[in-house]
């Protein structure tokens, strides 16, 4: 019986298709995936098996990838269930979410201003406290209450965090680099 | 873990013959070959015994190519004509080169990449190091007596795609058949790992004679794991001797100093270097052309002194390459030295106090790339050692495109593991636009200015629409060996262009065979013969490899797929029976193409099959 690769990315690792996932299984499948299609296995082999295989790689990468993030892994577990996240396009935000978002844009460009690297490294720890909140949230929002709305919302407010922290690691790099 | 077998082209015949691959580590100061013999990986020595090849290459009065230690020591004599760390010049344009000033060659600025002139004429980076990789495929060819099936050559892990694809070039050139290009850190740590047993979160310090690379790898059961590689492609143990050079010219109050002068006093700036490597100062004497003498003392203190700078360098990306694993330098379990480079005891000590552990300097920082190089070959060409092992190599730096206002938007980020593809969608800006240009970008910045350009290509044919109502979509395809491919499609019309990148530096696949065709010495009738001879070999082998398939996975197909895919075999076996090399390849292609779906069947079935097994395994 062959599989279907048109199936998504957790049916292709056995995995339940949730937001709340073993990472260690999600680990382990993709390395088992990989072993079987890797281009390395098929160096020596005849030219379709190499195009083969480095579709199938190619796709169990990002199959992996998009699991590994969980605001990927929202991002995915909504699309499959017909939500679009409208990153893009909705930026209405709750009043308090801005407010703290200004906070932090000060408290990087301070940072930044003082040369402080420590500081910097400070506030990436910091953030990534509100980043595992988030990911709770979201957790509860997908597994439990099926609440799309509420879902795309922490993914929105996520996309913000990520930026704030490639801010922070921009700054971190300029004042080392 | 159980892995389906596959028969090899080839295979079939002779199944137990020991099929003979090379590792190949293309250095900026010295190269080596070796290979797996009876289980152990080893380096494949010249007649004399020695093992290291001087990347010099000098281009000779008679027309002759003298390549290594003969080259080497006439490097001061001839210097225009005797090419040294012509790595640091790979897939490079002349607006790259920093301070073309400080090399003794006449550089050509070809379209493309830079050109050395000499006395045989202006040489592509690309020529020389065919040169070298030439004369280590005929020491292997030597040492094991047989043709090589293929090899595996290492490329700084912070190489982009143009000199990695200039890299493959070279090694086509040099009639190798390239299985894969392996990150040199990478490959070290395969030789490292597999030696040790080495479990979890390792760096790999890798100092070359021109190009540092750090890799985070995490090692687990036969996985090498590359979470993050940085380096500086442009940084190694050259720039300590250029530091002492420099030292010497100051102290001696020398000006304007000839070709030959340079080359001398370079020369002699890296024989101390190596001697402080033991000794705690260095006389440093030299007989300048105009009869001048430069007798100075080196202390290791000066030295250190004038070279901590490039050591703090090193550590910048170190730094980097930890964040990006999103690990600090307590959760390294080892670091492992590679490159002559870190023989020098201030290196290690400052590698040392960094990660607050002596640094692993147990196999020779020379050879361990090379070695590890062999092992990957060893299992690429299909001669399987008893562990199953899988390397899961990224790309070092991010692949762009160029929008508007000429910023670069990032479509693949750096440290994503390899094969990888990215798909993004754009739109037309003006009115009735029929055509879109694409401009292939590599680096971290956010101006296109800042990062390296690598091909641009025009898709054409698009039907002229309003603004912002056409679909394109351009997807980066990067496979094993690092390097992309790019495809743009307009969704709506079909309308397609794709390229193969081989940047502004690279050359065309016409370029390279008339440049192998030039250098074969066969006349046209052993071409045509040799090229059927290997048309029917490659077409058996997969009549052979179909056939076994069938015979394992046949159920996966429909009737009416297995009778087209009987009618492809048995229109191959008609064609090889023509004798005529365009009818074979034209059939092998049929076959090759009708298998695809099949291919891709099994390799999903054995997907399946691994996780099941897996998960038995677990309970």
């Amino acid at each position: 019986m062959s599989t279907d690769f048109t199936q998504d990315h957790f049916a292709l690792f056995n995995l339940p298709r949730r937001f709340a996932i073993d990472t260690a299984q999600l680990d382990s499948a993709w390395r088992t995936a990989a072993a079987e299609v890797h281009p390395d296995r098929y160096v020596s082999g005849q030219d379709a098996e190499k195009r083969v295989a480095l579709m199938r790689a190619t796709r169990v990468n990002e199959a992996y990838q998009t699991l590994k993030s969980p605001v990927a892994r929202a991002r995915y577990l909504l699309q499959l269930a017909g939500v679009d996240t409208a990153e893009e396009t909705n930026t209405s935000m709750p009043a308090a979410f801005l407010m703290a978002q200004m906070e932090w844009r000060e408290a990087i460009a301070d940072a930044r201003a003082a040369a402080n690297v420590d500081q910097l490294e400070a506030l990436s720890q910091q953030l990534r406290g509100d980043v595992k909140g988030l990911e709770a949230e979201l957790g509860s929002a997908l597994d439990e209450q099926a609440d799309h709305a509420a879902a795309a919302l922490a993914v929105r407010k996520l996309r913000f965090l990520e930026k704030l922290d490639q801010e922070i690691g921009d700054a971190i790099e300029a004042l080392l680099y | 873990m159980a892995l389906l077998q596959i028969a090899e082209p080839g295979l079939s015949a002779a199944p137990h013959q020991h099929r003979l691959a090379v590792g190949i580590d293309l250095g900026t100061t010295n190269s080596l070959v070796a290979t797996v013999k009876s289980g152990s990986a080893t380096v494949l020595p010249d007649e004399h015994g020695r093992s290291l090849l001087p990347s010099v290459v000098r281009y000779a009065e008679q027309g002759d190519v003298v390549v290594g230690y003969a080259a080497q020591a006439e490097q001061s004599r001839d210097p225009n004509n005797t090419i040294v760390s012509v790595k640091r010049f790979m897939g490079r344009g002349l607006a790259d080169i920093q301070d073309v000033g400080r090399s003794p060659y006449r550089f050509v600025d070809a379209p493309g990449m830079v050109q050395l002139l000499t006395r045989a004429g202006a040489k592509s980076t690309v020529e020389v190091s065919a040169d070298i990789l030439r004369t280590l495929r005929s020491r292997a060819e030597d040492s094991l007596g047989g043709e090589l099936v293929g090899a595996v050559i290492t490329v700084p892990a912070y190489f982009d795609d143009a000199q990695r694809q200039a890299t493959k070039d070279a090694a086509r050139l040099a009639g190798l058949n390239v299985l894969r290009l392996l990150n040199e850190p990478t490959a070290a740590a395969i030789a490292y790992g597999l030696d040790n047993g080495a479990e979890g979160t390792y760096v790999v310090y890798d100092l070359g004679g021109g190009t540092f690379d750090v890799s985070v790898l995490a090692l687990s059961r036969g996985v090498f794991e590359v979470l993050s590689t940085s380096g500086d492609s442009s940084l190694g143990g050259d720039d300590f001797d250029h530091r002492i050079y420099c030292w010497i010219l100051e102290q001696a109050d020398l000006h304007g100093l000839n070709a030959h002068d340079t080359r001398l006093l370079l020369t002699r700036a890296r024989e101390a270097k190596e001697a402080l490597t033991e000794h705690a100062d260095t006389r440093i004497t030299a007989l300048l052309s105009d009869g001048l003498t430069v007798d100075l003392l080196l202390t290791q203190a000066i030295f250190h002194d004038i070279s901590k700078t490039l050591i703090d360098k090193t550590l910048l990306p170190v730094r980097k390459a930890l964040r990006d694993a999103k690990i600090g330098a307590a959760d390294v379990k080892g670091v492992v030295m590679v490159g002559g480079a870190t023989r020098m005891p201030h290196v290690q000590k400052a590698v040392g106090q960094y990660f607050g552990q002596t640094p692993l300097t147990n196999l020779d920082p020379d050879k361990v790339v090379a070695l590890g190089a062999a092992i990957q070959a060893n299992v690429l060409a299909g001669n399987k050692g008893e562990d199953e092992w899988l390397l899961l190599d990224v790309i070092p730096l991010s692949l762009g495109i160029e929008t508007m206002g000429g910023l670069t938007e990032k479509i693949i980020p750096r440290n994503s593991t390899i094969p990888v593809a990215r798909a993004q969608e754009f739109t037309t800006f003006k009115d009735g636009q029929t055509a879109m240009s694409v401009h292939i970008l590599q680096g971290e910045r956010e101006l296109v200015s800042d990062c390296r350009s690598l091909a641009k290509f025009v898709l054409r044919g698009i039907p002229p629409m309003v603004a912002g109502a056409a679909r394109i979509r351009v997807t980066y395809q990067v496979d094993a060996d690092g390097l992309l491919s790019v495809t743009a499609r307009e969704q709506t019309s079909g309308v397609e262009a794709s390229i193969e990148v081989k940047p502004s530096y690279g050359l065309s696949d016409d370029d390279i065979s008339r440049m192998l065709t030039d250098s074969l010495a066969h006349v046209q009738d052993d071409i045509a013969a040799r090229k059927l001879r290997e048309a029917i070999v490659d077409a058996e082998g997969l009549i052979a490899a179909t056939t076994a398939a069938l015979a394992a996975d046949g159920d996966l197909l429909a009737a009416d797929e297995r009778s087209q895919l009987d009618d492809a075999i048995a229109g191959l076996h008609s064609a090889i029976a023509t004798q005529t090399t365009r009818e074979v390849n034209a059939a092998t292609q049929r076959l090759s193409q009708a298998t695809e779906e099949f291919a891709a069947r099994r390799m999903d079935r054995n997907i399946q099959q691994a996780l099941k097994g897996k998960h038995i395994g677990n309970l």
